[in-house]
């Protein structure tokens, strides 16, 4: 490789690659070349910086120079100025970097100071599409020392001294999964990564597969070191047409190098990994389910046990983690497991990938060590919400997840409190909520998203979240009764008792969590026939305000239901039989006379 | 088919070409690279730089440019930040000097006083 002074990253995740990064990238290259440049300045496609709010993202080294929301057009004069004139472009840097007297760097800024990124460590750091790179940053090395150094018992103790848990979901011990396996008789075992990100709002697999897919290859060669096994699979969503592309040029890459296929670096140690599309299902993400998947079955469920460890993949031991859970094993095996017990809880070590989204400042992927607070991660981190609203509740875990108000934000988040908070971990979505949210129809909208996706296998979780379905669309149309909360917490217990697997299981959480943290919500809905975050359409009634219409007339000329009359200089009337609640009066009046409740 | 020494090769090269995108503790070189700069000859110099920094393998070095810091009439000016230390202002620079400096003051510590400002000034 030659030397470049200046190496200009641009974001080819998802985010900025939909805000046209790649047209960016082309521009440096084009301008780069247009000043004869070519020779020392070097344009990087990498992967995700995780301030996605802030995208498309660029980067300038050595200067770390940090870009944000740059445009095709501003290429040229951060050509012109930065790279042939070394004057950093100060009005199109991340305007928090740049201070009177000096422009920060990145890690003093508040999005990055509290965050430790080791499952995301290369991204944005390296191009994901040059194995020579990662190789640069420690890639392959904790493979070359467990082939060379290291008895696949001994991986596996460091992996279970380390105390890693499973990063998907459950949050299951990672080293007693690959010791189960290893331990169950026969010479046939599969090493599979779930990559069926299925949760809204998640996004750190996508992130890690695009930004660094050697670190997954690497740790599942690990993993099948560790357990005797000599094929692994990679389940990843087809709706990832990035993920996909990056994940097969690194291993083609890694087969070329000869760290996939026979005799790796020259052991007598064989391995070999082939990526399987999944079609978007979301019980797929149910490792039973995933692994009917990869044989060609129905994506369906079965009973547990047998477990996947001793009977999985075409019937053999199998061992299934996340795309972050592999994310972090080569960092144990190179560091140590001292090194990631330093972090964390007294049950969680290691640090979390999070999503930042819904009604959050800095929307975007942020890494920090178990035990931060939602408080921090909220508001230091994600910079509250935006607009001045007060926050009201955050969303963990997705669909299998809970609300957790804002009395909870000072508990240290790990895998036990988020459960004894009603919510749990799952794989780390974060969507944050404010004033304007009802949650009623939050809790509604995660039922219909079960519901959708239930497979039907079992009864409890086909009728179950149905049923429950029902009930919650009573409730926001104003038809609900007392009882209806007493049936739902009924079905709801019932439902977590007897479904199949975690997508019934969990399905009643968020009415669950919602139920007991705002109970006050729903009773509003079903005594007052009152929506109080003003979402619910049928709840709603927008009136004139006497005192402060001036009789303009502007509503009725507005109103697309001529739902609204009145003489010019009087006060205007909304007949609320014909209106449909579009809200377009509310809008448009110029003395805010109109309200809404 | 790479070997364990073929992989370590491979990081060390490769390395030394990506590090300036790693938090950088070490010395900074930085050529001012104004209009009056480049026309001054600021560019040969600090390709010339490069080229040394590269022969002789000195990872923990990074090359910076700046604008015009005022005194065009002393281009090519390079400034040399070593941790811990004064800066140190070299004047009227060409190739041959800025290597004689990176041979010296980078490699050395040896600060080469006669191309300095001070000498410059007197």
């Amino acid at each position: 490789m030659k030397m470049y002074r200046s190496h200009i990253m641009i974001c080819r995740g998802t985010g900025c690659s939909s805000s046209n990064s790649e047209q960016i990238a082309k521009n440096f290259e084009e301008h780069i070349k247009a000043h004869g440049l070519q020779n020392e300045v070097i344009v990087e496609r990498t992967g995700c910086f995780g301030l996605c709010a802030l995208g498309p993202i660029v980067i300038i080294y050595p200067e770390a120079s940090f870009y944000s929301m740059v445009k095709p057009e501003d290429v040229e004069e951060i050509v012109k100025e930065h790279l042939v004139k070394g004057r950093v472009v100060k009005r199109l840097l991340y305007a928090e970097t740049v201070t009177e007297d000096r422009i920060k760097s990145i890690n003093e800024v508040n999005f990055y100071k509290k965050q430790h990124r080791v499952a995301l460590r290369n991204c944005g750091v390296i191009n994901p599409e040059n194995i020579d790179e990662y190789i640069a940053f420690d890639g392959y090395k904790a493979l070359t020392k467990c082939l060379t150094e290291l008895k696949p018992q001994e991986v596996i103790d460091i992996i279970k001294q380390s105390a890693l848990r499973g990063r998907g979901g459950a949050g299951f011990p990672t080293g007693m999964k690959w010791s189960f396996a290893a331990a169950a008789p026969g010479n046939e075992k599969y090493v599979c990564c779930n990559a069926d990100e299925g949760d809204p709002g998640a996004f750190m697999d996508r992130s890690v597969l695009e930004g660094d897919p050697h670190a997954v290859l690497e740790a599942m060669t690990i993993a099948g070191y560790a357990i005797g096994g000599n094929q692994g699979y990679i389940y990843v969503r087809a709706e990832y047409p990035i993920a996909v592309k990056r994940l097969g040029i690194a291993i083609s890459q890694a087969r070329a190098y000869g760290l996939l296929g026979k005799n790796i670096l020259g052991t007598d140690f064989s391995f070999d990994i082939e990526i399987r599309l999944g079609a978007g299902a979301f019980v797929c993400g149910e490792e039973t389910a995933l692994i009917a998947s990869i044989e060609g079955q129905r994506g369906m469920p079965r009973p547990r046990p047998p477990f996947p460890a001793n009977k999985g993949l075409f019937g053999k031991p199998t061992i299934l983690n996340n795309v972050e859970t592999y994310a972090n094993v080569c960092t144990i095996i190179n560091e140590g497991p001292e090194w990631f017990t330093s972090m964390g809880t007294e049950k969680s070590k290691g640090t979390k990938v999070f999503a930042l989204g819904g009604k959050i400042n800095h929307t975007g992927l942020v890494e920090v060590p178990m035990g931060t607070t939602m408080r921090e991660i909220i508001y230091e981190i994600g910079g509250g919400c935006p607009n001045g609203k007060a926050f009201k509740a955050a969303q963990t875990g997705g669909p299998s997840g809970g609300c957790i108000p804002e009395s909870k934000l000072d508990v240290p988040i790990d895998y036990d409190n988020l459960i004894a908070l009603g919510s749990m971990m799952g794989s780390g979505g974060l969507i944050v909520m404010d004033e304007d949210n009802c949650m009623v129809d939050i809790a509604r909208f995660f039922l219909e998203f079960t519901c959708d996706e239930s497979c039907g296998k079992c009864t409890p979780c086909r009728e179950g979240t149905k049923r429950m379905l029902e009930i919650l669309d009573k409730i926001t149309k104003g038809q609900g009764e007392m009882e209806d909360i007493d049936k739902l917490e009924n079905l709801a217990k019932n439902i977590k008792n007897s479904a199949l697997c975690a997508l019934g299981q969990t399905a009643p959480n968020p009415i669950l969590s919602t139920l007991r943290y705002f109970r006050d919500e729903y009773e509003a809905h079903i005594r007052d026939k009152k929506c109080p975050a003003g979402v619910c359409q049928a709840l709603l009634q927008y009136t004139i305000s006497k005192e402060k219409c001036k009789g303009c007339g502007i509503c009725a000329k507005q109103c697309p239901a001529t739902a609204i009359s009145g003489k010019p200089k009087e006060t205007y009337v909304i007949d609320q039989e014909k209106c449909i609640k579009c809200g377009v009066c509310m809008q448009k009046c110029p003395f805010k006379a109109i309200s809404k409740g | 088919m790479k070997s364990i020494k073929d992989l370590e090769e491979i990081r060390k090269k490769t390395l030394d070409t990506i590090n300036l995108r790693k938090e950088q503790s070490g010395i900074r070189v930085v050529v001012g690279m104004a209009t009056c700069g480049i026309a001054a000859g600021a560019r040969p110099v600090l390709m010339s730089i490069m080229d040394e920094i590269k022969k002789n393998e000195l990872a923990d070095v990074v090359v910076a440019q700046t604008g015009c810091i005022g005194m065009c009439r002393l281009e090519p000016i390079v400034e040399v930040y070593r941790p811990g230390e004064e800066k140190v202002t070299y004047v009227k620079m060409n190739p041959s000097k800025a290597i004689r400096v990176i041979n010296e003051h980078i490699m050395k510590g040896k600060i080469v006083d006669k191309y300095t400002i001070g000498a410059e000034e007197k």
